[in-house]
């Protein structure tokens, strides 16, 4: 099915190219707003992109290739993205991980079969402070132990978490 | 002394307006743009993302007649591993930012200003564009500002995850909307920055100590801290203390006071080992070298490393340093842009090495191949990533030597 932009997509997208003196700044942002809508930014939408903002594809799949916030297939509706990063590191990351791995039963960059969670380690989300740190989504989650983190999967798996 | 930029409870405009915020807006669109520069100038406000450069300097640079359109940027893109500050910041003092903004546009003759936040702050986004919409409907920001005929713009612009793109040039590419990679300098972005135009680039913590500069004049924000090290500095504590967090204190406050007084010491039963003073790109400096360095650009210069953005990690003696550096090399390969071969391949060769460490497969030659890598990477790239993984390498294994000798002995981690 090919691609189409929803009137409100561009409405919004026109919005914000008017921040630039140039169209193709909106780029990263219009990723964003492709990502909060599908979860992902699928190869189809990559096109419809390009062509909204005047561009060659292979600029929108370069960027979109760059940048790790972009997903690039649909991902569960929870996503667990744990730091593993120094302090992140010293405060107990690695635990957390493979407590989430045998917990769902998937590695990283891996979906449970229910859909619900997907899993990846990341690199540092500028919270060291309330190390260790994951960010669900675009919510951070700070000075996780594994009662924390066994409560949270509880909730999230109950539809307690705003996704 | 009372904190200059960490304030409770002025996030929001009335409470900001009512602390005396917006005065020093008034105050410098009542002076000429020159007169502001002198006056940051004075200051000595360096730059608080890790470079150090003078601020009122930089502004400076941006030439007299350039024709067309002047931008303002601020970096928001925190990402220097233990470096939390920006954050605390915005969601504390959005205000003092914006105000900052707002005068450093004036004195270099901008319209618009952009900030630049990583993209993993969705919170602190929508509390700058809330904070930034306050500002306008109050005319602090948009046309003819308090009646003067300046006229100041100011939008976010979210990243989307990449370490590489808080080098200020890389941060621009992203910004136009292309890959972060850096860019060769000259030119430099005050002559061809933001879409090819005159462009300054601040921190958060930099453009946000530019009102009470304005306020209390440059002498006053000069006679705080130590020397040439002027001002009150963000300093983001994490590690094994009693009570990890940002603390704003005078540059040139002693380690041992950041660790003793405002954290409540480490953690009990805890030994320190080792102090990473400015971020993991900083060289590690040992617990006697940090006991007694102070918290400054030059005494951290002097000790061996840098001050770099505040971000003080400490490390306890049931850390494994060869790990620890294992976890670093897996994050510059990983964010390294690809763009220079001595990053790109050296930041892969280091990690691969690294692991060779962890794994029980190194031998002590490994070492001195890990050491010379490190030192071919030094200086011979576009932007400083490769130093940033270079000067840990390096450091660790000077000061940590005999831990990587017994990884290549003992074929295993001490420590595990």
């Amino acid at each position: 099915m090919p691609f189409k932009f929803t009137e409100d997509f561009k409405a919004r997208a026109e919005k914000i190219c008017a921040k630039y003196p140039r169209r193709d700044a909106a780029l990263i942002p219009l990723l964003h707003e492709m990502q909060k809508e599908a979860g992902y930014v699928a190869e189809e939408g990559m096109d419809a992109l390009a062509l909204l903002l005047g561009l060659p594809y292979s600029r929108v799949k370069a960027v979109v290739t760059f940048y790790t916030m972009f997903n690039r297939e649909p991902v569960g509706k929870y996503h667990l993205q744990v730091c593993r990063n120094i302090s992140c590191h010293m405060a107990g990351a690695e635990g957390l991980l493979t407590r989430l791995r045998s917990r769902l039963g998937i590695a990283e960059g891996e979906t449970t079969k229910d859909g619900l969670f997907t899993l990846s380690a990341v690199e540092c989300l500028g919270a060291c402070g309330s190390a260790p740190v994951m960010q669900v989504n675009e919510k951070y989650f700070e000075n996780l132990n594994d009662e924390k983190l066994d409560a949270l999967l509880e909730d999230m798996k109950h539809g307690r978490v705003q996704r | 002394m009372e904190n200059i930029l960490l304030k409770d409870n002025v996030a929001e405009i009335e409470a900001y307006f009512a602390a005396g915020g917006y005065k020093p807006l008034k105050k410098a669109l009542g002076l000429k743009p020159a007169e502001v520069i002198e006056e940051v100038k004075k200051s000595n406000l360096r730059g608080r993302g890790g470079a150090g450069f003078p601020c009122g300097l930089k502004w400076s640079f941006i030439p007299k007649d350039a024709e067309g359109p002047r931008y303002l940027v601020c970096n928001a893109d925190e990402g220097e591993p233990g470096t939390f500050k920006d954050r605390e910041l915005i969601l504390k003092n959005p205000h003092a930012l914006i105000e900052g903004m707002a005068i450093a546009g004036y004195a270099i003759g901008a319209g618009h200003g952009y900030i630049y936040i990583r993209g993993e702050f969705a919170e602190e986004t929508e509390l700058l564009q809330r904070s930034i919409s306050a500002a306008r409907a109050k005319g602090f920001l948009g046309k003819n500002i308090l009646g003067s005929g300046f006229n100041f713009e100011i939008f976010t612009h979210r990243g989307a995850g990449a370490y590489i793109c808080g080098e200020e040039t890389a941060l621009l590419e992203s910004l136009e909307g292309f890959k972060g990679q850096p860019r060769l300098k000259p030119p430099f972005p005050a002559i061809k920055g933001l879409f090819g135009s005159p462009t300054v680039i601040n921190n958060v913590e930099t453009l946000a100590a530019v009102p009470a500069i304005i306020a209390n004049g440059g002498d006053w924000y000069a006679a705080i801290g130590n020397g040439k090290s002027a001002g009150t500095k963000l300093f983001c504590v994490s590690g094994p203390v009693n009570k990890p967090g940002v603390f704003e204190l005078p540059l040139g406050v002693s380690f041992r006071e950041l660790l003793e007084k405002s954290c409540g010491g480490l953690k009990p039963g805890k030994i320190l080992k080792a102090v990473i003073p400015g971020g993991s790109s900083t060289p590690v400096l040992t617990a006697d070298e940090a006991m007694a360095v102070k918290l400054d650009y030059e005494s951290l210069a002097a000790a061996g490393s840098m001050l770099g953005s505040g971000a003080v990690i400490v490390i306890d003696e049931s850390q494994c340093m060869v790990k620890l550096l294992q976890v670093l090399a897996h994050f510059y390969h990983h964010e390294s842009c690809g763009q220079c071969t001595p990053c790109r391949e050296g930041c892969g060769w280091i990690e691969r090495i690294m692991n060779r460490f962890e794994e029980g497969r190194a031998d002590r030659k490994d070492i001195d191949t890990l050491y010379s890598v490190a030192d071919g990477m030094l200086g011979r790239t576009i932007c400083p990533l490769a130093d940033a993984m270079a000067m840990p390498v390096m450091s660790f294994i000077k000061k940590f030597r005999a831990e990587f000798e017994a990884h290549a002995d003992g074929k295993t981690c001490a420590k595990k």
